[in-house]
């Protein structure tokens, strides 16, 4: 599904982003991204979701190589991706459905299938009773479960998750938690760039930890096709 | 659930923001406002111009004794010319009669006299594309190779100097009017980027579940369009209210002046429109080049 190999990446300005970065992630599985601030997460997020193109090395996600992805190939990526990141992003004067399914109407879905569509997924994270709320109505956990409503509706193979914990408290940090790990037994692909180590610890999923670009440790590579269970 | 269409995001703006989108229409609107302002001065202008150009004619005196057979020949010779609009023949007693009634100071003289001294004439209006010093020159002539024509005169310092006048103004106008249209269409261009900045969140959120540019465009391109269809409108009712104004409080001077043709009506529409739509286009490709 991801497939990172010697990859490196030094930004414009000079900073080295990542170097000689590679593994894989097979389909289904569960991967923390772990390491400091300034560690590569983001590097390796922006590479997968086509922000950014490698310096050197090789990165196909899905049957996309990004290195050689032409721009307007980039909307196609896209929606092979759910994308989540820690500041929700919700269009603060469109009600939590009018959210959802803004991600349904700009690829184009067809009309009559959206609304459905968009209470499917409200209701696999919990939130079909607020569909007619505002953002600001909402707290922080709950205002996460719309991004990630709005991250699954187009059914994407990969998720792609940014610190999707980083603003929440301890209890909604569990629950975002718990749906991601619900969306992955789904089949889904989970990516999750965290600082949170107690999430990481006892979980039983592949980490792959960064430091200064580097790959410092990647624990389960070696079982990297199974997805635990 | 009410769903999204370009035409339904575009409105959201106006809802969303109407103090900036006001705004917009009204910076539009001025800027237009100017360039019709500038507009309607120039159609003035050059109304009187062409009033004045109006009187450049070619008059042919004929010589005394001339057979009127000859004259109607020539004359139907000359209305053939390519510039010549309509000849008029003047007969040596017209002249006279016209000279009694124009020139008041010389009424008495003229009334003792035992011939008359008036010469009869031709005299060509030339179509309005001919009436300019080469042209009147041109078939100036030509009348004179007719063996019965004394002399031809068509006021030639007078003729040139309105040739001269009305280059220079063509010139200034066209580079007035091009400043104030490169102004209308920074100052447009600028509103809407302010409106694409304001709307930089969502333009992100829409890259990111995958819309391509040319939906994220849509909306934008709509807005810009309306803004300028609202702003074209808004400067035609501010032109023809300085133009009402302005002919209420200068009396007979007023009466004269002219408003646009709806032609000119509707280009300012369409010059509205396309700004607009051009802004849009500029200032949401520039954004999407740099997101």
């Amino acid at each position: 599904m991801i497939r990172f190999l010697g990859v490196s990446k030094t930004y414009p300005n000079g900073v080295v982003g990542l170097r000689d970065v590679s593994f894989h992630i097979p389909k289904g599985q569960f991967v923390f991204l772990t390491g400091h601030s300034g560690a590569g997460k983001s590097s390796i997020l922006s590479l997968i979701i086509g922000e950014q193109k490698p310096t050197q090395g090789e990165v196909r996600v899905s049957t996309f190589p990004i290195g050689k992805l032409a721009s307007k190939d980039v909307p196609r990526l896209r929606r092979k991706l759910g994308i989540v990141f820690q500041d929700f992003r919700l269009l603060e004067d469109r009600t939590i459905e009018e959210n959802v399914a803004f991600a349904l109407e700009v690829t184009g879905a067809r009309r009559e299938a959206i609304p459905g569509r968009v209470m499917r997924v409200l209701t696999q994270v919990g939130l079909a009773s607020k569909a007619k709320v505002y953002p600001k109505e909402l707290s922080g956990g709950e205002q996460q479960r719309v991004a990630i409503a709005r991250a699954l509706v187009n059914d994407p193979p990969i998720l792609i998750a940014d610190e999707p914990t980083g603003n929440l408290d301890e209890r909604a940090t569990r629950g975002i938690f718990q749906l991601l790990q619900q969306i992955n037994a789904g089949g889904c692909v989970v990516v999750m760039a965290t600082h949170n180590l107690a999430l990481v610890r006892g979980s039983g999923y592949r980490v792959i930890e960064l430091k200064a670009g580097h790959v410092v440790f990647d624990g389960g590579q070696e079982t990297a096709e199974v997805a635990p269970k | 659930m009410r769903m999204s269409s370009p035409w339904r995001e575009a409105l959201r703006t106006f809802r969303r923001a109407p103090l900036l989108s006001a705004l917009s229409v009204a910076s539009i609107g001025f800027s237009l406002f100017t360039v019709g302002l500038f507009g309607l001065v120039a159609l003035n202008f050059r109304a009187s111009l062409r009033s004045l150009a109006e009187r450049v004619e070619v008059v042919a005196f004929v010589l005394r004794g001339t057979p009127t057979e000859a004259i109607t020949a020539a004359s139907q010779d000359i209305q053939a010319f390519p510039e010549v609009l309509e000849v008029r023949y003047v007969s040596e007693e017209q002249a006279l009669a016209r000279a009694r009634e124009e020139l008041v100071e010389f009424k008495e003289a003229y009334r003792d006299l035992e011939t008359n001294p008036l010469p009869a004439s031709l005299e060509v209006q030339l179509r309005p594309a001919f009436r300019d010093a080469v042209s009147a020159q041109r078939v100036a002539e030509r009348i004179r190779t007719f063996g019965f024509v004394d002399d031809v005169r068509y006021g030639r310092d007078w003729v040139e100097r309105l040739d001269r006048l009305r280059n220079m103004a063509a010139v200034v106008g066209l580079v007035i009017g091009l400043a104030f249209a490169v102004v209308a269409i920074v100052i447009i261009g600028v509103t809407i980027r302010i409106t694409v900045l304001q709307r930089a969140g969502e333009i992100a959120i829409m890259r990111l579940v995958g819309a391509t540019n040319r939906f994220i465009r849509g909306p934008f391109l709509l807005e810009g369009a309306l803004k300028g269809v609202l702003g074209g409108g808004l400067a035609i009712g501010m032109c023809w209210a300085t133009f009402a104004v302005f002919r209420n409080t200068t009396g007979t001077m007023g009466s004269t002046l002219v408003f646009f043709e709806p032609q000119h009506l509707a280009l300012m529409m369409v010059f509205g429109t396309g700004i607009g739509l051009l802004g849009s286009l500029l200032s949401v490709g520039r954004h999407l080049r740099h997101v």
